[in-house]
C-alpha cells in the first residue's frame, strides 16, 4: 500500500460520473461553484444521455460531469480526468477513453457486484482490466453501506438514504482537494429549507465523505491546487445559456425597449426560455409557443409592434424556422435568433455538442436571404454576443442569427460580471417623422430602414414578406426587386462597421494560423497557448463574427504560412471561408463525435503540418 | 368612449383593390371597415394580420397598420404583436386553407389561449389563389382539381375546433348579409379573447355558389336561423318555425303544431359555459335543420394577455431584483482583489 501523496498541480480535472439517477450533475456543478467560490479558474463540461432515465446500472445511462480547475487561466474542462469518481461499473467502462494515464478513480465498491458488472456487460469480474486501467491508482469506498451506515438513526427510507450517496463521494473529494465546503452546506440548506430532516442528512453524509477522506490518507493522494491569478473584480459562475439569457435582458435595458421570447422547448436550447421565464420581475414576456414556427412568427409579430423580439432553438428547430426568418428578411424587422447547436442531421445528437448548423445559419433559406450571423465562444461571453446580436438588429433593422453550441449553453466558467454602464449604447431606429416617413426608406450609410410601430399616430402602414417598393406597396417590378435583393445583401455588408477587428493570439506571423470560430475557443486557445510554450511559431485567430466576417481578416491570413481551420463539423467555415477569401488555401480539422476538440488532437494536427 | 367620427373611408387604403369582381371578400372588408370605424378606437391602434390567399391580400386595402406574413401564421403573429402591445385592436385575417390546413396548429392554440384578437375566417371551401384545389374545408366526394374522382375525406367544420380548443367568441355570418357581419364583428370586437368569426364567402372563379344552397334569397328565411342572445331561436318566412330540444336532439317544430307554443322554444342563451348547445347549433345542416347564424358563443374567461400583465405586474410590486446590474449581482458572487 502507498504512502499519502500530496501532489501539487497547476490544475486538475475530475469527471464525476454515475448512473443518470445518481445526482451526479448536481455533485459536480456543486464542487465547481466551491473550487470558483475558493478562486480557481474553472471550466465544466456536462456529458449525460438524452434518456432522462436509462436504463439502471447500463453504459447508456452514464451521466458525466466533468470540471477542471487550477491556479492559472482554465479554457477547457480538460481533455483527460486526473480524478474519477465511478458510483458503478457502467462509469468505469463509460469513462475509461476519458482517464489521463496514471490517474486516480475512486469507486463505490459496494455496486461492483455480479449483477451490475453484468448490467454494464462486463465479461470478466475484473473490469479495470478489460478497461486497461490497471495502471491506474483505484481506491474501492464502500459508498453504498457507508452512506446507509451515516444515516441509520435518521429514520429514512432506503430510497432516501441511497439519494444520498452522491454527498458522500462529494464530501470526500472535497477532502482530497482542500475544498471548504460551506458554500455547500449553505446550498443544501437552502434548498431543503422546508425539510430540515433532508437537508441535515445530506449533510451528515457529506462531512462523513470528508471525514472518512481524513481517516484514511494512508489511501487517498490530497492534491494541492492554489487559487488562479485572475483580474480584480466581482464574479460568479455562469453557463452559456444563463449567458445569453441575461445578455437580452442587458440589451432591452440598453435599448429601452421591453424584451419578448417566442420560444418552443428543445435541448440543449430550453434553459434560456426557463432562465427568462423567471425574469417577470424584469418584465420579460415570454411565450412558450406551439411549435417552433410559432416560437419565431410570434417573436416577428412582437418585433412588428416594438419589442425587442427573440427566439431560441437548437438545429432542427432553426430548420423549422426558416421560412420565417426569411420574413423577418423581407419585412427588415429586428429579430434575433439563437441556435445552440447540437449533433444533427434530424434529431440526431440531442445533448451532444457539434458546429454544424453554420451553413444552415447563413443559406439555409428560400431566396436570398441574408441575415447576420455571429458565434460566441466562451459560456460567459455568450452575454457579451446576445447584447450584440440586439443592438445589431435593432439599429440595423436586420435579423441575427446567434450561434451558440451544447457545450457553450451548459458548461459554465467564472465570469467577471460587467457593469451596465460600461456596456455600449442601443438605439433603436424608432420613426420619427410621420410626414416624410416611408416603410421602406433607408439611412444612407447603413441602409436600415425606420421603425414605425402600430400605436404611432400618422404611421399607419402594411409590412409582408412579398416583395415592396419604397412605400412597402406590393410591387412585381424585375428591377426592383433585383435592386431590393442587392440592398439586403449590401445592408448585411455594412454591419462590418460595428464588427471589431480579428486579433491573433500569438505573434501576427508566423508558420501557422489556427483558425476557428465559436465554441472551440477554449481548446484551441489552449493548444496554441502549450504549442507557443513548445516553441512553435503558432498563433490562433478565432472568428465571433461569421457574417459580416471581420474587415481585417484576410490582412490577418495573409502573413501566415498555413492556415488550418478547425471546426466540429466536416469544414463548413472552411468553405466559407474559401468563397470569401479564395486567394489562401485552407487546411482542415474536423471532428464530428458529439465532443469538444481534446487540446492534443489540435496540437497533434499542427505538428503534423509544421512537418509537412 | 372616445369619439373619431370615423368613415368607412376613413379606413380604405390607396391600393387598387384586386379582388375578382363579385368577390364575396369585398362586401366583408366593407362590414370590417364599417366596424372599425364605429368601435371608438384610433386608427393607429388598430393591427391587422393575415395569412397568406385571396383573404389575406386583406390589409393592404386598408389604412391601419397592417402586416401580410407567411402561410398560416398569421394567428401567431397576431399573438406576438397583442403580448407587445397588449393596447392594440388586433385582427387576423384568414382563409379556410390558412387556417384549417397549414395554420390549424395555430389555430387551436390561439383559441386555447384566449388571446384578445378577433379572426375572421372567409371560408369559401376552396383553394383560390392556387387556382381550385380542395380545402379542409371541401365536403367529402368534392372534385377539384386535385380530387377529379371526389374527395375521400371529410371536412373540418371550423365552429367544432373552436369549440374543441374552449373558444370564447363564435359567430357565423354570410357575405353578402353586411348587416349580419357588422353585427358580429362588432361583438366579436368588444369580446374579451379571441373571438373566431366564420364567415360563409363565395369564390365566384372557383366555387361559385357553393353557399346558394343556405343563401339563395328564395329560400333564405326556411334556410337561415339567425341567432340572438335572449331571444327564441326563430325562423321560417313568418318566424312560424323554432328549435326545440327533444330527446338529446335538436329539432325543428311548427308553432301551432302538435300543441307546440313559442315557451316550447328554446331561447339561445350565447354566454352559457357549458359548450354542449352551441355545439348542437354549430352542427346543424340542411336539410333537417337550418344553419346557425349570428353569435353562437360568447362567454367570459381570463384572458392571456391580461394575465401576462397582470402577473408581470403583481411579481413586480414584490420583486428584490430591479435591473440587470441587480440581477448580475444576485446569487453566488466572490470578489477577486
Amino acid at each position: 500500500m502507498k504512502d499519502t501523496r500530496v501532489i501539487e498541480l497547476d490544475e486538475v480535472a475530475i469527471r464525476f460520473s454515475g448512473d443518470s439517477g445518481d445526482g451526479m450533475q448536481l455533485t459536480g456543478t456543486l464542487f465547481s461553484d466551491a473550487s470558483a467560490l475558493f478562486g480557481n479558474d474553472i471550466s465544466t463540461f456536462p456529458d449525460y444521455p438524452s434518456e432522462i432515465r436509462a436504463p439502471q446500472g447500463t453504459v447508456g445511462g452514464v451521466s458525466g460531469f466533468q470540471v477542471q480547475f487550477g491556479k492559472k487561466q482554465i479554457n477547457t474542462p480538460g481533455d483527460y480526468a486526473h480524478v474519477l469518481i465511478a458510483m458503478n461499473p457502467a462509469a468505469v467502462k463509460a469513462n475509461a477513453k476519458f482517464m489521463k494515464p496514471g490517474g486516480t478513480i475512486i469507486y463505490d465498491s459496494d455496486t461492483f457486484n455480479e449483477k451490475n458488472l453484468a448490467k454494464a456487460n462486463f465479461a470478466t469480474d475484473d473490469p479495470f482490466a478489460e478497461c486497461k486501467l490497471n495502471d491506474y491508482f483505484k481506491i474501492p469506498v464502500p459508498i453504498t453501506n457507508l452512506t446507509k451506515e451515516s444515516l441509520k438513526d435518521f429514520g429514512l427510507d432506503n430510497k432516501s438514504v441511497l439519494r444520498s450517496k452522491n454527498m458522500f463521494a462529494l464530501g470526500l473529494v472535497c477532502w482530497m482537494f482542500n475544498r471548504p465546503m460551506d458554500y455547500i452546506e449553505e446550498y443544501i440548506n437552502t434548498k431543503f429549507g422546508k425539510k430540515p430532516v433532508v437537508a441535515e442528512s445530506n449533510i451528515k453524509v457529506l462531512h462523513d465523505g470528508f471525514n472518512y477522506g481524513m481517516t484514511m490518507q494512508h489511501m487517498t493522494p490530497t492534491y494541492l491546487v492554489h487559487p488562479a491569478n485572475i483580474e480584480s473584480g466581482i464574479y460568479r459562475n455562469i453557463n452559456g445559456n444563463h449567458a445569453t439569457a441575461w445578455g437580452f435582458l442587458a440589451a432591452a435595458e440598453k435599448s429601452g425597449l421591453e424584451l419578448f421570447l417566442g420560444s418552443y422547448p428543445i435541448t440543449p436550447a430550453t434553459e434560456i426560455l426557463q432562465a427568462l421565464s423567471e425574469r417577470k420581475d424584469l418584465g420579460v414576456k415570454t411565450f412558450q409557443a406551439e411549435d417552433e414556427i410559432a416560437g419565431i412568427t410570434s417573436a416577428i409579430g412582437a418585433a412588428f409592434a416594438g419589442d425587442l423580439a427573440i427566439t431560441t432553438t437548437s438545429g432542427p428547430g432553426l430548420a423549422l424556422k426558416s421560412e420565417a426568418i426569411g420574413l423577418a428578411v423581407m419585412a427588415e424587422l429586428p429579430l434575433v435568433v439563437v441556435n445552440v447547436q447540437r449533433g444533427g442531421p434530424s434529431t440526431g445528437l440531442p445533448t451532444k455538442t457539434e458546429q454544424s448548423d453554420l451553413l444552415q445559419a447563413l443559406y439555409g433559406r428560400n431566396g436570398e436571404s441574408p441575415v447576420v450571423v455571429l458565434a460566441a465562444s466562451t459560456p460567459s461571453d455568450c452575454f457579451w454576443y446576445a447584447f450584440m446580436a440586439s443592438k445589431i438588429a435593432l439599429e440595423r433593422m436586420v435579423p441575427a442569427i446567434l450561434l451558440t453550441d451544447g457545450f457553450l449553453g451548459n458548461g459554465s466558467e467564472p465570469w467577471r460580471i460587467p457593469k451596465m454602464e460600461d456596456l455600449p449604447s442601443i438605439t433603436p431606429r424608432i420613426a420619427k417623422n410621420s410626414e416624410t416617413f416611408k416603410p421602406y426608406e433607408r439611412d444612407k450609410a447603413t441602409l436600415a430602414r425606420e421603425w414605425a410601430i402600430p400605436g404611432m399616430a400618422g404611421f399607419e402602414h402594411l409590412i409582408g414578406g412579398l416583395e415592396k417598393n419604397k412605400m412597402g406597396s406590393v410591387s412585381h417590378d424585375p428591377d426592383n426587386h433585383q435592386i431590393n435583393c442587392e440592398i439586403r445583401e449590401e445592408k448585411v455588408k455594412r454591419v462590418v462597421d460595428l464588427v471589431p477587428d480579428l486579433e491573433v493570439n500569438g505573434d501576427d506571423d508566423g508558420d501557422v494560423l489556427i483558425v476557428g470560430w465559436g465554441g472551440t475557443y477554449g481548446h484551441l486557445i489552449s493548444a496554441v497557448r502549450e504549442l507557443r510554450l513548445e516553441g512553435k511559431n503558432v498563433s490562433l485567430a478565432h472568428f465571433n463574427y461569421i457574417k459580416p466576417l471581420p474587415a481585417n481578416s484576410a490582412e490577418i491570413f495573409a502573413n501566415f504560412k498555413k492556415i488550418i481551420v478547425c471546426e466540429l463539423n466536416l469544414g463548413q467555415f472552411a468553405s466559407y471561408l474559401r468563397d470569401k477569401m479564395p486567394q489562401f488555401t485552407y487546411y482542415q480539422l474536423n471532428k464530428l463525435k458529439g465532443l469538444p476538440f481534446t487540446v492534443n488532437e489540435i496540437k497533434e494536427s499542427v505538428y503534423k503540418l509544421l512537418e509537412e | 368612449m372616445a369619439e373619431f367620427n370615423y368613415t368607412v373611408k376613413d379606413f380604405k387604403s390607396e391600393n387598387e383593390v384586386r379582388w375578382c369582381p363579385g368577390c364575396g371578400d369585398y362586401a366583408i372588408m366593407n362590414a370590417v371597415q364599417r366596424t372599425m370605424a364605429g368601435m371608438g378606437i384610433s386608427r393607429e391602434k388598430y393591427a391587422v394580420i393575415s395569412g397568406i390567399g385571396c383573404s389575406s391580400r386583406f390589409p393592404y386595402y386598408m389604412s391601419t397598420f397592417g402586416f401580410h406574413p407567411i402561410h398560416g401564421r398569421a394567428t401567431a403573429v397576431a399573438s406576438g404583436v397583442k403580448l407587445a402591445n397588449p393596447e392594440l385592436s388586433v385582427w387576423v385575417i384568414t382563409g379556410d386553407g390558412d387556417a384549417m390546413a397549414i395554420g390549424g396548429n395555430h389555430f387551436i392554440h390561439l383559441i386555447r389561449r384566449n388571446i384578445d384578437i378577433n379572426l375572421i375566417l372567409f371560408n369559401n371551401r376552396i383553394y383560390g389563389l392556387t387556382k381550385g384545389q380542395y380545402s379542409p374545408t371541401s365536403d367529402r366526394g368534392f372534385k377539384t382539381k386535385t380530387s377529379p374522382f371526389g374527395t375521400i375525406e371529410d371536412p373540418f367544420v371550423p365552429g367544432q375546433l373552436v369549440i374543441g380548443a374552449r373558444g370564447t367568441y363564435f359567430a357565423r355570418t354570410i357575405d353578402s348579409n353586411l348587416k349580419l357581419s357588422q353585427t358580429v364583428f362588432e361583438g366579436a370586437a368588444k369580446h374579451k379573447g379571441t373571438s373566431a368569426v366564420e364567415v360563409l364567402q363565395n369564390c365566384v372563379i372557383y366555387n361559385d355558389g357553393i353557399h346558394d344552397e343556405i343563401t339563395d334569397p328564395a329560400f333564405r328565411a326556411e334556410r337561415q336561423l339567425i341567432l340572438e342572445h335572449g331571444k327564441p331561436m326563430l325562423f321560417g318566412n313568418d318566424n312560424e318555425k323554432g328549435i326545440v330540444f327533444d330527446k338529446g336532439k335538436l329539432k325543428v317544430a311548427v308553432i301551432g303544431e302538435n300543441g307546440v307554443t313559442i315557451n316550447d322554444i328554446l331561447v339561445h342563451d350565447a354566454t352559457e359555459v357549458d359548450p354542449t348547445l352551441h355545439m348542437a347549433l354549430i352542427n346543424m345542416q340542411l336539410p333537417e335543420l337550418p344553419v346557425a347564424f349570428g353569435v353562437i358563443r360568447n362567454v367570459e374567461a381570463p384572458v392571456y394577455d391580461n394575465e401576462m400583465v397582470e402577473q408581470i405586474n403583481s411579481i413586480q410590486k414584490t420583486r428584490k431584483i430591479t435591473c440587470v446590474d441587480e440581477l448580475l449581482k444576485s446569487g453566488n458572487t466572490w470578489e477577486v482583489k
